[in-house]
């Protein structure tokens, strides 16, 4: 479970949280909306650990523990995921290198023992063909030269192998046709477990009619101003922000 | 990835022990009194029971070395090096001649075991047939400062007609080759540090390749300095005769030190038609503290010939040690068609400077050359490439990359690309391409969100970034590399 109270965070001094309570209760999907510029994916940043951003007060922690006093790589192992809205290029590292380094770095974490490359290319296959990619993504520099929506469909990848706790999707939909928007609903259904969370930021409900959230909640200047059931995106999806923009002001 | 759960534990060893390599054997050491002077060029040359014509050569490299300047042209800083006060000459003690390993100080095999060195002597000494060990086919040309202890596989080499052999010994034994070739491809006056080594080369490895011979194993060559205030003057000969093929493999590591140490080696290459040479290093000589104190200062003079037509050179270079590196493999493409290529990652850190790069001279009809540099930077240092590519009159057709990356980690760092193209051919064709970036922020953020430390982060990025040149190295030495690079920024980033 994700509790987070009054969280608080900066970047170049500027506030951008301004105190965020939500709580994502083990098992369930929550889905983030709002306009450009509410904070969404600073949430994203902030619960990942990305150094930029200066937590000024508030709490998080995931299933009891601490998330702000860890390191990155700390959050990972104890099972955040967060899929980048702009995925980052890695120019000459092999993606199948990268996924089976991340992956064993977490097995370590977790004192499982790691994978060696034959085991973890059949692993990888078998994720790869569900997700409807090409095999040669796998022998690809990470990220370099995809296209948007191969670069989404390598963070679902890397989600599905790395099988977090805690996935917070950061608009993973953007820029995808539908088919696409099927995979990566997929790919975080598959991952829908009684131990499993997700945060999914987004624009548009329709990835929501696939990946059919418990809760959204509507994100407005850092703090979050509604929170409703799977109805409520539909309801933004048709009256738009303006409402809850004049309400906040 | 197993090298980098490798790394990381290269990278624990290393911070635990400071340089990993920091050891020092307690053999007794036979040295000549400090200073350079012709008394001291004849005892070298009298321990080395070199023939008369070989004491003329180097007391004609020393005559014209009295007349030559240090040249200051690099972008390096160091304090001036007193050249008197330097040993020139220093042996391990021996009682009648390391003939055999039986009579190698016990201490010395010892320190190659902890450097790693597969010698198969191990075996031998336990009395296993050296033809059943073979299994590695790296033959190990061991020199220990300043005399070859130990030869392996000799008698497979020889099968062949492959002669590789310390040079002293090639200078008894196989004196004609030495002379047609010796000093041919970097003459005795080429340049400071190359005179200065012909005068007080004391050892290094002699490689001749019969016509239409593919050596059966690659050649391997660890030079390890170990003896207080010694300079270090190697020099490597290699002859390639027509249609034959070599791998040669040359790793260093020393122990740490607080004064700083003079390496100047000469290596020299000649490939005839058709022949192939493959020169790999990965050097590790000690860097200096890091305050910047300590550690070898790295002034090498390597070059290769392709005298015959077809013949190829290929130069490739892990540069992560010294506190100061001045090198520049080249290759004189006489031969029409000839190929040169240089393949190169230098590493600075903390305070050590690197001003690095290659020649490639093309002189033959159609010759090519491709040169991969890749210089990352960290801490306080500087790395500079420094490349000439020049097209004689004659080099018609020829052609020519460049290809020159920089990679900064931090802000105190500095990256120098020196490009010299000079072009008197209107039909060669030169292509030059550079580009400098720094290790992103996002990139690292990236790596560690999804599980990996920082430090595996960092030698993910410079790995991948190093792969061009990486892939170029024989198997084993890619490995050992990709564990250096990951040494050598250990500290830098955060």
């Amino acid at each position: 479970m994700l509790e987070i109270r009054g969280l608080a965070a900066s970047i170049n001094e500027k506030p951008i949280l301004k105190g965020i309570d939500l709580t994502v209760p083990a098992g369930e999907v929550h889905a983030i909306m709002g306009p450009n510029g509410s904070g969404k994916s600073t949430l994203g940043y902030v619960l990942s650990g990305r150094e930029d951003y200066v937590v000024t007060g508030g709490t998080a922690t995931f299933n009891g523990v601490d998330l702000l006093t860890m390191e990155p790589e700390q959050r990972a192992a104890a099972g955040l995921f967060l899929a980048f809205q702009a995925p980052i290029e890695l120019p000459g590292v092999n993606n199948a290198n990268f996924l089976r380094t991340a992956l064993n770095a977490i097995r370590r974490a977790h004192g499982e023992s790691e994978l060696d490359a034959v085991q973890f290319l059949k692993l990888a296959k078998a994720e790869t063909k569900r997700l409807a990619m090409p095999d040669d993504m796998l022998k690809r520099n990470v990220n370099v030269g995809f296209s948007g929506g191969e670069k989404k469909r390598n963070e679902v990848l890397q989600m599905a192998l790395l099988r977090p706790r805690l996935a917070i999707l950061d608009e993973t939909d953007s820029g995808l046709d539908i088919d696409a928007l099927k995979i990566v609903a997929d790919g975080v259904n598959a991952l829908r477990r009684p131990e499993f969370s997700a945060l999914v930021i987004t624009h548009h409900q329709r990835l929501l009619d696939y990946l059919v959230p418990n809760r959204v909640h509507v994100l407005l200047h850092g703090r979050i101003v509604r929170s409703g059931g799977p109805e409520l995106a539909k309801e933004l999806e048709k009256s738009g922000y303006a409402e809850l923009i004049a309400e906040a002001a | 990835m197993a090298a980098v759960t490798e790394t990381l534990d290269t990278v624990q060893s290393v911070t635990q022990s400071g340089y990993k390599w920091g050891f020092e054997t307690t053999i007794e050491m036979d040295f000549a009194p400090k200073g350079l002077s012709e008394d001291i060029i004849r005892l070298i040359s009298t321990r080395k029971e070199e023939p008369e014509w070989m004491l003329e050569w180097r007391l004609k490299a020393y005559a014209a070395w009295l007349k030559m300047e240090e040249p200051h042209w690099a972008r390096v800083d160091h304090p001036p090096i007193d050249y008197q006060d330097l040993h020139y000459y220093a042996a391990p003690k021996k009682k009648a001649g390391p003939k055999s390993l039986d009579e190698v100080d016990p201490e010395l095999l010892k320190m190659y075991e902890k450097l790693g060195i597969p010698l198969k002597e191990r075996a031998i000494l336990a009395g296993v047939d050296p033809d059943t060990v073979e299994d590695r086919q790296v033959a190990v040309d061991a020199v220990f400062d300043s005399v070859s202890v130990a030869t392996t596989f000799k008698a497979t080499l020889s099968k062949a007609g492959v002669i590789f052999c310390p040079i002293s010994e090639a200078i008894r034994e196989h004196p004609d080759l030495v002379k047609q070739y010796l000093g041919t491809v970097v003459p005795t006056g080429d340049n400071f540090f190359a005179a200065l080594n012909s005068a007080v080369f004391t050892d290094g490895s002699f490689v001749y390749i019969p016509k239409g011979v593919r050596c059966p194993m690659e050649l391997s060559t660890y030079f390890r300095i170990n003896a207080r205030n010694t300079g270090q003057f190697e020099r490597t000969l290699i002859i390639a005769e027509a249609g034959s093929h070599v791998s040669y493999l040359e790793g260093c590591t020393a122990p740490q030190r607080d004064e700083n140490q003079l390496h100047a080696a000469v290596v020299e290459l000649i490939a005839m038609d058709d022949a192939q040479i493959k020169y790999s290093t990965v050097q590790n000589w000690y860097p200096g503290d890091a305050n910047g104190k300590g550690g070898i200062y790295n002034f090498v003079t390597k070059r290769g010939a392709c005298r015959g037509a077809r013949s190829k050179i290929s130069w490739t270079q892990v540069e992560t040690g010294s506190a100061i590196t001045w090198k520049y493999p080249s290759c004189v493409l006489h031969g029409e068609d000839s190929v040169g290529e240089f393949y190169s990652v230098a590493v600075t850190n903390n305070h050590q400077q690197a001003d690095t790069g290659t020649k490639m001279i093309h002189i033959g009809k159609g010759s090519r050359s491709t040169i991969i540099s890749k210089g990352i930077s960290a801490g306080h240092s500087n790395n500079t490439y420094r490349g000439l590519v020049r097209m004689l009159p004659g080099a018609a057709n020829a052609r020519n990359f460049t290809q020159c990356d920089s990679l900064l980690i931090g802000d105190q760092c500095g990256a120098h690309t020196v490009p010299y193209i000079e072009s008197r051919n209107p039909t060669a064709k030169v292509e030059h391409e550079a580009t400098t970036s720094k290790i992103a922020d996002d990139q690292l953020f990236y790596c560690r969100q999804r599980g990996l430390s920082e430090e595996d982060a960092v030698s993910l990025i410079v790995n991948g970034f190093c792969k061009d040149v990486l892939k170029e190295l024989p198997m084993e030495f890619a490995v050992e590399a990709q564990k250096l690079l990951a040494v050598s920024l250990e500290g830098s980033v955060g």
